[in-house]
Formats: C-alpha cells, sequence, structure tokens
C-alpha cells in the first residue's frame, strides 16, 4: 500500500503518521500542500496539527490547498482518505464530511487517552475490529465537540456512518466518557460511500507498545487488508 | 547631547553606566547608540551581577559539546554522532503583566533557541511559582500562564511533557515562568549563532517588525510596582504558527543545507540589536544593518524602534554569499519572509543606517562588554532564629490519615493533571514516560535510548540555607531523572531572584550558585546553559530564591525505564535513609508549612551520600531488580508511597514499619537522598538488600503492595487510609482551589 500524507503549514502529525504507517510496512511519504499529484497512494491522511494556524477557523484555510482538489479526486474514485484531528476538521470545512467540530465543552485543550468503540463494521477502517472491542487511543485538541443538525445526525445513524463513539473502558457510551461534549459521543464519521473517515482521536500516537498501547494499529490494517497487501 | 535621570531611569541604566559608555565611547552616545547600550548592558542581556560568579560553575566535560555561554543552548554529545541541546529561559515580568501572552512568548523564545543551533525540538518544561490560589489575581494568572504555555506549544507540534509548579505568598504579584527546551539531532547538524564572513549577508526570516516589545529587556531588569501595568506594551504577542514554518524551515536548514550557512541566531530580548551583535562578538566580525531594509508591521517606526523591537517569530540568518539565493528560497517555500537587512563587515563596529544615513556606529565590543558588580552580600538578619526554631518542640502529627489527605489536597502536591491535560504532551510520538511522574522520558527514535529531563527548585529550602537549598535542587532534579532509570548528565538553570542591590539578596544569589556549583561537581553534572532573571520584587518584597535547575539524563535502553506506578505484589522499600526521622527532617517541608503556618529549620544534604544512593538505585535498574521507583521529596515517605499507591491503582500493606519517636518526621519529614522503590518479588528484595550493603545505603523493607479495587489501602505503621480517600484529595486538588469543577 501506497499512502501520502498530507502537510500543510502548521501540520504536526504527518511524522507520527508516517512513523505509525512504517512501521506496519506502508510505503508511505509527505506531499506538500502545493501539489497537485498525490503520487498514486491507495490511502491519503490529513494529519492533525494547526493548519494556517487555526486561524480564522480550523481548516477554514487549508480547505483551499490545491492539493485538496486532487483529494477530492482521489475520494470520488473511491480512493481511501482518513483525517485526523485537524484533518477530519479540514474535511468538514471542504464538504467532504457533514458536520461541524466546535470548540470543547470545558473550553480547555484535552490531551489524554479516550476509549472508543466503532460503532460500524463495514467501512474499509473498522472492518478490522472485532465487534465490541474498546480501543484506546489518545485525543489531543481543543475543538473536536463534534455537531451536527438532527437530520444529519439522523442519517449518519441510519445509514451507520458513526465510525467511533467515545466510551468508558468497559464500552459503555456514557456522558462521563465523553470528553468534549461531543453530540452522541462522536469521535469520527463516515462519508456516504464509506471511503472517507475523519476521527479527532490519534490512532498514529497508539502505534507502540513502548507508547503506552498499539490500539491504533487496527485501523491501519483495516485499510491495509481493504486496498488488498496483507498487514 | 545631555542626558536626563528620566531617560535614564526608562532604560534602567545608571548615571555611571552612563558615563562608562561616554568614556568607552570617548564622545556622547545619540539616542540609538544609548538604547542598544542599555538594552545590552541590562541585566537581563548583560548577566552584570551574575556572570562574575558563573565561574564557579563546573561547565566542562567529556561529553559537552559547547562552551557554557557561548552559543544559544548547552549541547551534549550522546554518542553515535547523536546531541542534545537544551536550555531554560525565564519569561517572569511580562507573565505578571499579561499572563497568556507572557507565557506563550516565553516558550517561543526557548523553542528559537533550540533551533537557532539546528536541532529539532523535542519536548518542552515549565516551572511555574505563583501566589496562594485563594486570591483571584492568582487564579487569573495561573490559569492565563497555563493557557498561554498550551496555546502556544500545541499549536507548534512540540510536547510540553513536564516541569512543576509551586504556590507561596513571596510569588503573590510576581510569578515565575521559567521555560525549558531540549533539541536532538545529529553532531554534524549543529550550526553556530555566529556572523562570520564579512561580505556574507545577514537575512532577516519571519514576523515583520513592530513597534511590540521595545525596552523588554530593560522592562526585566527593573523591579514590578503599581505603574507596571503601563509597561503592557512591553509585552510581545506571538504568532505559533509563524514559530512552526520558522521551525521547520530551520531543521530543515540545518539538516540539508548546513553547508549553505554561517550562522543562525534567533531574535530575542533586544531584538536585532543583541542577536546581530552578540553574533558578530562570536565571530570576532562587525555587522552593517539598512533599517530601511527591516519590513516593518507600521509606517513611521524610528531606528530606535527596528532595532529595539521585541517582536516575535524572527530568526537572523547569515548565509554564505554565493548560497543566499538558495536560502531565500528555502524559507520562500516555507512560505516565510525573508529580506536582506545588511552584511556581516570587518571592522569590528555594529554601524546602522537608515538608507544613506548614519544612524549609529559603536564598537561590538563596547556592547557586548557590560559592566559587572562585585555583589555586596549580607547574611539576612532572621536567618539564625529561623534556622534555630526547635522543631522537636512543636506537637507530633495526632491524625496521619487525615494529614496524609490534607498534603495531598494541597495545592503544592496534589495531582497536576489539571495542568497537563491543557498540554499536547504525546506529539512527535516519543513521549515514553509522560507528565506526573517524576521526570519525562524522550524516546531517541531510531535507537534505543532515551533522554529523561526534569526541572526541580524548593524555594523554601533556598531561603533557608541557599548554599544547601541550591544543592539540593540539583540533588532532586537529579533522583527524578534517576527515578525514571536514566543517568544524570548535564545541567541547565534559571536564577530568578529579588533586586541584587540588596544585599541580603545578593548573599541569597552568591550562595545559591555556590551551591548549585557544589552539587553539579559532585555529579558530574556541568552547566551547559543558563539564565538568570532579578529584580523579581514587587512593593511587598522578594520571590523566594529560586534556582530553577533543569536535568538532561540519558538511558541507554529505554526499555529499562521506571515509574512510580507499583503492582500487586511488589516488594515496596524504603532507600536512603532509616524509617525513622528526627524533628529536624521538617525542615522547611510543606507538612511544617501547612499544619504549623511555619518555614524554619535547617536544610541539609551529605552530597556524597546523595550520590551513594542515586547510584545505587541505577545500578539496582540495570540488574534488573527494579519494578518501580519515585523520589521521595515533597510531602515525605508518606506522600511518596501515596503517589507509588495512585499510580499503579494498588494499596499497600506497611503497617508493620517502625517508625520512631517522630510520627510526623517519619511520614512527612522532607530529608534529602531517598527514593521509593519496588521489586517485583522477595528474591530481588533480597538482592537489592544485599547491593544496598555493599554500597553503606539503607534499605528499608516498608511490605507489599496489595490487590487493587474498591478497598484497596494504604497502610503505614498507624496510618491507615482508603486509595479511594487519597485519590479524591489528590486529584481534585487544584480543581478545588481553583474553585472549578474542571
Amino acid at each position: 500500500m501506497r499512502a501520502a500524507v498530507v502537510v500543510f503549514p502548521g501540520s504536526w502529525s504527518d511524522g507520527d503518521c508516517l512513523f505509525a504507517l512504517e512501521r506496519l510496512g506502508v510505503d508511505a511519504y509527505r506531499v506538500w500542500h502545493r501539489e497537485t499529484d498525490l503520487g498514486g497512494a491507495d490511502l491519503v491522511v490529513l494529519p492533525g496539527g494547526f493548519s494556517y494556524g487555526d486561524y480564522l477557523r480550523c481548516g477554514a484555510i487549508a480547505r483551499f490547498s490545491p492539493v485538496m482538489q486532487a483529494v477530492g479526486t482521489h475520494a470520488d474514485a473511491g480512493g481511501l482518505v482518513i483525517g485526523i484531528c485537524n484533518g477530519f476538521q479540514i474535511l468538514c470545512e471542504a464538504g467532504m464530511l457533514p458536520g461541524v467540530l466546535m470548540r470543547n465543552a470545558s473550553l480547555q485543550f484535552r490531551c489524554q487517552p479516550v476509549h472508543l468503540i466503532a460503532a460500524e463494521h463495514g467501512s474499509p477502517f473498522t472492518a478490522g475490529i472485532e465487534p465490541g472491542r474498546v480501543l484506546q487511543v489518545p485525543i489531543s485538541h481543543g475543538e473536536g465537540n463534534y455537531f451536527a443538525d438532527a437530520a444529519t445526525l439522523e442519517a449518519l445513524e441510519s445509514q451507520r456512518r458513526v465510525a467511533f463513539r467515545y466510551c468508558t473502558a468497559d464500552g459503555l457510551v456514557t456522558p462521563e466518557a465523553n470528553p468534549n461534549g461531543s453530540v452522541a459521543n462522536i469521535a469520527g464519521v463516515l462519508n456516504a460511500e464509506g471511503n472517507v473517515l475523519g476521527m479527532m482521536p490519534h490512532p498514529e500516537r497508539a502505534a507502540a507498545p513502548l507508547l503506552g498501547g498499539e490500539d491504533g494499529n487496527v485501523i491501519w490494517q483495516s485499510a491495509l487488508a481493504r486496498v488488498g497487501v496483507p498487514a | 547631547m545631555t542626558v536626563d535621570d528620566a531617560t535614564l531611569e526608562r532604560i534602567a541604566l545608571s548615571r555611571a553606566e552612563y558615563e562608562r559608555l561616554v568614556d568607552l565611547l570617548d564622545r556622547e552616545p545619540n539616542g540609538l547608540e544609548l538604547g542598544m547600550a542599555a538594552a545590552l548592558w541590562s541585566e537581563h542581556c548583560g548577566y552584570k551581577h551574575t556572570r562574575p560568579l558563573f565561574r564557579h560553575f563546573p561547565t566542562t566535560g567529556p561529553s559537552v559539546l559547547t562552551e557554557a555561554g557561548a552559543e544559544n543552548a548547552g549541547a551534549i554529545d550522546l554518542g553515535d554522532g547523536w546531541c542534545a541541546v537544551f536550555k531554560m529561559e525565564s519569561h517572569n515580568h511580562p507573565s505578571a503583566i499579561e499572563p497568556y501572552e507572557g507565557a506563550a512568548t516565553g516558550v517561543g523564545g526557548i523553542l528559537r533557541d533550540i533551533f537557532a543551533m539546528g536541532m529539532r525540538p523535542v519536548a518542552l518544561l515549565d516551572s511555574l511559582r505563583f501566589g496562594p490560589l485563594d486570591e483571584p489575581r492568582n487564579r487569573h494568572l495561573f490559569s492565563g500562564v497555563v493557557a498561554g504555555i498550551g496555546g502556544y506549544g500545541n499549536c507548534v507540534g512540540v510536547p510540553t511533557v513536564g516541569g512543576e509548579v509551586q504556590f507561596d505568598p513571596a510569588y503573590g504579584g510576581n510569578p515565575l515562568v521559567n521555560a525549558m527546551c531540549l533539541g536532538v539531532g545529529r553532531v554534524e547538524h549543529l550550526l553556530s549563532a555566529s556572523a562570520r564572513g564579512p561580505g556574507n549577508p545577514l537575512v532577516l526570516v519571519g514576523a515583520d517588525t513592530g513597534r511590540d516589545g521595545i525596552h523588554g529587556a530593560t522592562f526585566a531588569s527593573v523591579e514590578l510596582d503599581d505603574a507596571s501595568e503601563e509597561r503592557r506594551p512591553a509585552v510581545q504577542v506571538g504568532n505559533p504558527f509563524m514559530e512552526k514554518l520558522l521551525l521547520e524551515a530551520c531543521v530543515e536548514l540545518a539538516e540539508q543545507h548546513g553547508d549553505w550557512v554561517e550562522g543562525l541566531q534567533d531574535l530575542g530580548a533586544a531584538g536585532l540589536t543583541s542577536s546581530s551583535v552578540e553574533a558578530a562578538a562570536r565571530a570576532g566580525t562587525g555587522i552593517e544593518i539598512d533599517v530601511a531594509r527591516v519590513p516593518r508591521r507600521e509606517a513611521g517606526m524610528t531606528p530606535d524602534e527596528v532595532m529595539l523591537s521585541e517582536s516575535q517569530e524572527r530568526m537572523l540568518v547569515i548565509p554564505k554569499r554565493e548560497h543566499l539565493d538558495d536560502v531565500l528560497a528555502l524559507f520562500r517555500r516555507w512560505e516565510l519572509h525573508a529580506d536582506v537587512i545588511g552584511e556581516v563587515t570587518d571592522d569590528g563596529y555594529a554601524t546602522i543606517r537608515e538608507g544613506e544615513t548614519l544612524a549609529a556606529r559603536i564598537p561590538v565590543n563596547v556592547l557586548t562588554d557590560p559592566p559587572q558588580y562585585e555583589l555586596d552580600c549580607e547574611r539576612p538578619a532572621d536567618l539564625d532564629r529561623r534556622q534555630a526554631v526547635d522543631l522537636a518542640a512543636l506537637p507530633d502529627c495526632d491524625d496521619p490519615a487525615a494529614a496524609l489527605i490534607a498534603l495531598l489536597g494541597s495545592p503544592n502536591i496534589a495531582s497536576r493533571r489539571w495542568i497537563y491535560r491543557q498540554y499536547d504532551h504525546e506529539v512527535l510520538t516519543g513521549t515514553v514516560v509522560p507528565p506526573g511522574g517524576d521526570a519525562a522520558l524522550i524516546w531517541l527514535k531510531g535507537t534505543e535510548r532515551a533522554l529523561a529531563v526534569a526541572t526541580d527548585c524548593n524555594g523554601r529550602l533556598v531561603e533557608l540555607e541557599p548554599r544547601a537549598g541550591a544543592a539540593c535542587a540539583v540533588a532532586e532534579a537529579a533522583r527524578n531523572v534517576v527515578a525514571v532509570g536514566a543517568t544524570p548528565v548535564a545541567v541547565t538553570d534559571c536564577l530568578n531572584f529579588g533586586n541584587p542591590e540588596r544585599p541580603t539578596i545578593a548573599y541569597q544569589i552568591e550562595q545559591s550558585i555556590l551551591g548549585l556549583a557544589d552539587a553539579c561537581r559532585a555529579f558530574g553534572t556541568p552547566v551547559v546553559s543558563g539564565n538568570a532573571s532579578l529584580y523579581n520584587e514587587t512593593p511587598a518584597g522578594a520571590v523566594l530564591p529560586t534556582p530553577t535547575v533543569g536535568m538532561l539524563g540519558l538511558l541507554d535502553d529505554v526499555a529499562r525505564r521506571l515509574t512510580p506506578a507499583i503492582s500487586e505484589g511488589d516488594e515496596v522499600l524504603l532507600i536512603g535513609a532509616p524509617l525513622a526521622q528526627p524533628a529536624q527532617a521538617l525542615a522547611g517541608s510543606e507538612y511544617l508549612a501547612s499544619r504549623h503556618d511555619l518555614v524554619a529549620g535547617v536544610p541539609a544534604i551529605d552530597l556524597d551520600r546523595e550520590g551513594r544512593v542515586q547510584r545505587l538505585v541505577l545500578d539496582a535498574n540495570a540488574r534488573g531488580l527494579l519494578s518501580a521507583a519515585h523520589d521521595c521529596a515533597d510531602g515525605g515517605l508518606a506522600v511518596a508511597l501515596a503517589e507509588c499507591c495512585l499510580a499503579g491503582g494498588v494499596g499497600l500493606d506497611a503497617s508493620g514499619a517502625v517508625l520512631g519517636d517522630r510520627l510526623d518526621a517519619a511520614l512527612f519529614g522532607e530529608a534529602q537522598s531517598r527514593f521509593v522503590v519496588a521489586t517485583p518479588d522477595a528474591e530481588t528484595r533480597a538482592a537489592l538488600e544485599t547491593l544496598a550493603a555493599e554500597a553503606g545505603v539503607d534499605a528499608v523493607a516498608l511490605g507489599v503492595a496489595t490487590g487493587a479495587g474498591e478497598d484497596a489501602r494504604l497502610r503505614l505503621g498507624p496510618l491507615d487510609a482508603s486509595l479511594a480517600a487519597l485519590r479524591e484529595a489528590y486529584e481534585g486538588g487544584l480543581p478545588r482551589a481553583l474553585g472549578s469543577g474542571a
């Protein structure tokens, strides 16, 4: 599998994504946001960070970067796209995913481990996660409070496009397990076709036992399996 | 030009210093020359009260790559071509006036010191001091500083992994904000901040220059008073996004095109003046700058304003002439402005022009040769009385569980989670021991090594006995590093004191520096970088003497890392001292201050014993005997054990421990040179006890860690408390003090 990790001015988890992907044997490389060619990528990663300093609104400026046209074309053709943290915000701003990410309900930045339960099992990113398995993955954001209007939420739920929800260590979806106030504990969502995922938690940080766990790898491994190269 | 006293006061230059300048120049300086000299001769830039004392510090060692003070930060050879650079710096005065931006730009400044050397910043730490949180103003300063550190570091993408915070009335109105940064890279990519090669261009990169922060260096070198609010324009505003671009561009330049540049220098205090002059001084050259070529944020700025502006996120690059275009193109690709503003000369002068008009011409060596003062020291009159307080006459503790719960919930000891969960402490995927333990441990990717970093200083101990107290700061920072399994390697310091012109403050400064030097020499940890922040005073008085120590440690095998978390079945021991302690062990302790409202006694440390204890812990860990380790410091043994239990989520049965005549001294005394450690079983415990006996170090078996769950308890002699109650006190301490459920 080839994975293009897009670098916007202000991205900072590009290196961490390369680290996680390379550990799994993926041919991963950076693509500067001014490029228009994704280099034949099977998977496109929009990493975390503060693209353009989060000025104006998170992701609002990065969506106009030249590379985003290529990302859109790649997605339209069924290619896999994952946006993590700021990448999720960019995908929402670009209209590739529904909803918005508001300031955390606490009005503070939060960097802490959270537990996630995959609420959908058919997508390329979640198919490899056994039903009921609880993943421990860190969050690190100030604006991860997901919101969408009632009709959008209804569509997300009925089409099983809520990829991940915040839960307790036992897999219970409770208000106490919600670190940022997201509606319905939503931590990640899919587009209608299931090939575009946005999520606030950082799977690339849960990539090795040395870092406190490697639960994040199952998401990359799912994508690898879909592209046809066993991990 | 005659200079009136009001002008001299505004730029914090004495009449005698002015006359010295006239003598050196053999003429009256013009306004810009005077401003440049005042900035470089300020305490903040010139260290005129502290530099003569720095000679006491050990500064060399087999792994030291830089001469102390020669570059922006100290560099350490880690072997196999790897290099670490680190430094700590204060941003106290700006944070007192505008906590968010003051702290944020403190982080920005220390980051630039690191990437100016071509290294990638991989960890930030912050050593903070405030007045008590029951005062609204202190809550405002504390939450503002934490938000500013997070706001900057989180955006730049460098993890904030550690530090400390203490609260004491002496810091009310004059908080301390000391930021430390660690960078790593390959030795061959180290850059110098030198303006070498006459004829090479000077390139200013990054933000445009505005009127912000003018005279910041002099502001940092006077006491705070009621008029300080009016200094708000001397506080700069940070742009972490610009910093991130500068960081990436500079690291790329160093790693891939180091041969294009002669020097790289950050713009910090005193802006373009200090960066260009210091770079010229390092190389023995001169510089010529045309201020008309400096891109401005606003129209109508005078040469003085351009040269003294402290606008943030700017770097001075000295490319080789033939690579000027390459360097400009590299910065443009990172979407940064880069402009030629002058060139290196061979005449030893700092020459400033505005177009064709000469604005200033002053020898570099005059600017970098500030007057130096011998301190006029006098031991504070009340020290003898405070040291002589008979601690044995105090009533002993009658309810140890309640006392422990009170300590765990106090702002000085309670969990720092409220702080560090606001900081991204994991970005760059190198943080293998996160905040909350003794030291943070950063994995050196591509190797099996890891770097430990910690900051420490207990101002109360320094106040009571400056020389021993400062040595304790080094010892505790070293113990913190040892507690994660790393060997202490080198030190950076940040010397925070009051007005050095007062003899009692001068005494604190001199004795503290001697104490730091004693300990650094004893542990073989040279001082490779540092910063002094004096005049930390308000009309209410000076801050506690706070020579903050930043310690770097190296762990060869990251798999051997330790944390305070004990597990069920672990055998827990106290290493370094007998269990029973005399009342004198309470000297300067948190227990004494909070329970008896008393800061008294004589802090003491035996550096030889401290070294033996640390070596024993490292040796035991290298032999695989240890499963956990924790420094036994603030709050004493009971707090250390509670933290081990809370970290591991288990109880401990040490009910058989014999605590001696003074319960309070054994449980809450803060005698130095002690660790709590755990071994996985009785066999390894026995091996550790043998090893300790051979090393002449006390090792006292306390008991066995018991099961997790609702009914887990900490039992230590007569002390018996539920883990749930300890956790509630510890985790809720800071939020309660801040008056929020957050």
